[in-house]
């Protein structure tokens, strides 16, 4: 296996989602609301769809729009139906993402005949193909860089979103923890909720569009659950979730590259081997963290062991 | 154009859905009203679709019914145990089995289509995938949606990797994998067919017969290990009921619309009924419906996909249920919310405009106060109303013929004095009751009779009148038991 400067790329593209997506994930951990992440990436599909035909252009900022607008309404109409209808809040959110799924595989159908926007490509996207598209380069070092465009805008995604996580710190926290306290301390609970749920489709919608929605789905929940489990800070979990899905961003395309050699293959599907690298970190987080894990729990005394004998 | 002509196409299935039984004939109108490139099908094949006599459509219909059917069932216990979304965990989990057992048997000299073979596979993984979810959930703090957030997320990445490795077997006929993904109703062949028939009855049958253990296990969960019943036993058997369901929907609807399969029709259900055995039923029979009419309008007409159109069926059939449920409909408890709502506010007008009456009044303690004109600021302080609220309320009473009103002032009329005098007397029957029964402060009970008064049946008023006058109440005009107060007035 040859490793090239295109393969550092494709983890630094990895690595910037990872991290992008990682930061509101926690929030979504924390709030039970992990399921969010996945409703919204299939559900942007109709928005993908309209801003399309609508425009009549593949060019990247009208689907945008159409997406981040429709991972907004998904969110808005889960609100809605498990509040107005008192239907579980879980059914809710399936019920809305399919449809609007649903509604979207219609449209694409309809269109498919001018169109290769094809949903396989839309849902696995080609992280392994963010290098060629090259949107500037750099020099660095008498080094020259070609900058992937995928890499200008994640880093901006990541970069919106520290900042907001940065400034609305203590708001979050708070109200992810205590949504009543804060709606006394005068923090709009329900506004942190709304614009937490717009930070999550803003990310889902443009780090899909350059690297599928798979990596998305699994960034966004299993490194804030690992870090979850290995602390109790807010602060710490933040930074750990986003250790998580740097490594996981390097390891998967590693993997991805050599593993299926082992079986006589030649290489698989990046995004694949992103998801599945951060489920092999969260598997040995539960296994062996020092305190919630399995191991550990198996050798700690139990409340039983520890009375005193009568 | 393009645009258009897909925007149409979506009215025209929705459009044909809210007036399923004029459905028929609507593609005929709808070719001499749009003459656009969309080519309608003529009212005789869709009879014809729809009541099974196409042969080629038939087998895919039926499955789909039948699909629709047990899902609506087994998934209405998956809404009521709020676990909706384990379906979708589930599916997910589903495809690196798929992935993986088609490589298996390849290598094993197979051609690797066999049907059942992939989906033994799918039920492997996706067994242990709902496994990891129990686990995760059990052993750790993280909470029911993170795990299966986690189990969807890595087992769908792992079938993807699988599946990037399939692709590039020489062996290559995987394309029809990834048909799993998004579903292939038309491929549904009579094999096909007899398996999803034999496997959709073994769920019905098990899920009814087990129908008292899962409801316990729904309603209460604590209830069942204390009767010395097998919870989790009885929660496994559920979910491998699901896993069934959802391994032989994956052909014909794809493992992300199967979700819609699980949930729509069991929350659409759930509207019009309380009763258990009417949900199970009624989510049934709107599974079945949608499976029905979706996959005949997608036969019926080019270019719809099956599954997408069975889910938005389903998806028009609830927002029906939800806006006009008549047990727990949007519709229903507005209006419920809308008359309690006038009826509080029409109870607190005409307490406050008495109580203003009493002070006013000249007559003896006891005795009915005299109905004169009241100036409408006195009331205003009665109560924490905004001038608004007033204003509407003073407007409703008017309507309602309880007051008349002058300028800067009201007056009730006859029946409003004779309500009005009914209402206080109620109240102050509570509060006193309240303060000799239930030990409650007097300076409190204001409110809290308040919040109870307006509930109260003229059953309980004269339960109440006995009680109070076995301990020798006054009854006639009933004085406030506390200091009521004036306000800035």
């Amino acid at each position: 296996m040859d490793w090239l400067a295109y393969d550092t790329w494709i983890v630094v593209v990895g690595a910037l989602c990872a991290v992008a997506c990682a930061l509101p994930g926690c929030f979504l951990v924390l709030r039970g609301m992990s399921m969010m992440g996945d409703a919204i990436s299939h559900a942007v599909l109709p928005g993908l769809a309209l801003g399309f035909l609508l425009t009549g252009s593949r060019a990247s900022l009208p689907m945008f729009v159409g997406a981040a607008v429709v991972g907004v309404l998904t969110a808005v109409f889960t609100q809605w139906i498990s509040q107005f209808g008192r239907v579980d809040r879980g059914a809710a959110m399936g019920i809305v993402f399919t449809t609007l799924f649903a509604l979207g595989l219609v449209l694409i159908v309809q269109a498919a005949d001018r169109v290769d926007l094809d949903p396989g490509c839309v849902l696995y996207g080609a992280v392994e193909l963010t290098p060629i598209d090259v949107a500037f380069e750099a020099e660095l070092f008498g080094i020259v860089l070609e900058v992937p465009r995928a890499v200008v805008t994640l880093s901006a995604v990541l970069a919106l979103n520290l900042i907001l996580i940065l400034v609305l710190y203590k708001e979050f926290n708070l109200s992810s923890f205590d949504p009543e306290l804060a709606n006394t301390c005068g923090i709009n609970a329900s506004l942190m909720h709304y614009l937490l749920m717009s930070m999550v489709a803003v990310t889902t919608v443009a780090s899909f569009e350059a690297v599928g929605s798979i990596i998305v789905i699994a960034m966004l929940v299993v490194p804030g659950a690992t870090a979850y489990l290995l602390t109790r800070r807010l602060s710490m979990m933040l930074l750990l979730s986003g250790a998580f899905g740097i490594l996981s961003a390097f390891l998967g395309h590693l993997g991805a590259l050599t593993v299926p050699s082992w079986f006589g293959f030649d290489s698989t599907s990046t995004s694949g081997g992103m998801a599945v690298a951060t489920g092999v970190l969260f598997t040995l987080t539960w296994v062996f963290a020092p305190q919630e894990g399995l191991v550990s729990r198996w050798f700690r005394p139990t409340e039983q062991d520890l009375e005193p004998l009568t | 154009m393009n645009v258009r002509r897909s925007l149409l196409g979506l009215l025209w299935c929705l459009g044909s859905v809210g007036f399923a039984g004029l459905g028929h004939d609507h593609g005929d109108t709808g070719r001499s009203l749009w003459t656009t490139g969309m080519e309608w099908p003529a009212v005789q094949d869709g009879l014809e679709v729809l009541i099974l006599q196409n042969y080629n459509t038939r087998l895919v219909v039926l499955s789909t019914a039948i699909l629709g059917l047990a899902s609506g069932l087994v998934g209405s216990f998956l809404l009521l145990r709020k676990r909706s979304l384990m379906g979708d965990a589930l599916s997910h989990a589903c495809l690196p089995g798929i992935a993986l057992f088609f490589m298996v048997m390849v290598s094993f000299g197979g051609e690797g289509k066999s049907l059942m073979g992939l989906l033994f596979g799918g039920t492997v993984t996706g067994v242990l995938g709902v496994a990891m979810v129990m686990g995760i959930r059990n052993t750790t703090k993280i909470k029911d949606d993170t795990a299966m957030g986690i189990v969807l997320s890595v087992f769908f990445g792992l079938g993807i990797a699988v599946l990037g490795m399939v692709q590039s077997m020489p062996e290559a006929s995987a394309a029809g994998l990834e048909s799993f993904i998004y579903g292939k109703a038309a491929s549904i062949v009579m094999q096909d067919f007899l398996l999803i028939a034999s496997v959709a009855l073994v769920v019905v049958i098990c899920t009814l017969s087990l129908m008292k253990e899962f409801t316990v296990l729904c309603f209460d969960e604590g209830y069942i290990s204390a009767i010395g019943w097998p919870a989790r036993v009885i929660d496994i058997v559920m979910l491998i009921l699901v896993t069934a369901v959802t391994v032989i929907g994956l052909q014909a609807v794809g493992l992300i619309l199967i979700i819609a399969f699980l949930i729509t029709p069991a929350a659409a259900a759930r509207f019009w009924t309380n009763d258990l055995r009417t949900m199970l039923w009624l989510a049934g029979a709107i599974g079945g419906i949608s499976g029905w009419f979706g996959s005949s309008v997608s036969a019926l007409m080019p270019r719809l996909p099956a599954g997408a159109v069975i889910v938005l069926v389903a998806a028009v059939l609830f927002l029906f249920s939800m806006f006009f449920g008549n047990a727990r409909g949007v519709l229903l408890r507005f209006r419920a919310h809308r008359h309690l709502h006038r009826k509080v506010g029409r109870q607190h007008l005409l307490r406050a405009m008495y109580e203003v009456l009493e002070r006013l009044s000249d007559t003896p303690e006891g005795t009915l106060p005299r109905n004169v004109r009241v100036p409408i600021k006195d009331v205003h302080h009665k109560r924490s109303w905004s001038h608004a609220r007033l204003q509407r309320l003073i407007a409703q009473a008017k309507r309602e013929d309880h007051i008349e009103v002058f300028p800067k002032k009201i007056r009730l009329t006859e029946s409003g004095f004779g309500e009005a005098a009914r209402i206080t007397r109620n109240h102050r029957l509570w509060e006193t009751y309240l303060i000799t029964h239930a030990d409650v402060a007097p300076q409190h009970v204001d409110r809290d009779a308040d919040r109870v008064e307006h509930v109260l049946g003229p059953e309980l008023v004269g339960k109440l009148e006995e009680k109070l006058a076995a301990d020798g109440h006054p009854l006639v005009s009933i004085p406030s038991p506390h200091l009521i107060a004036t306000g800035r007035g």
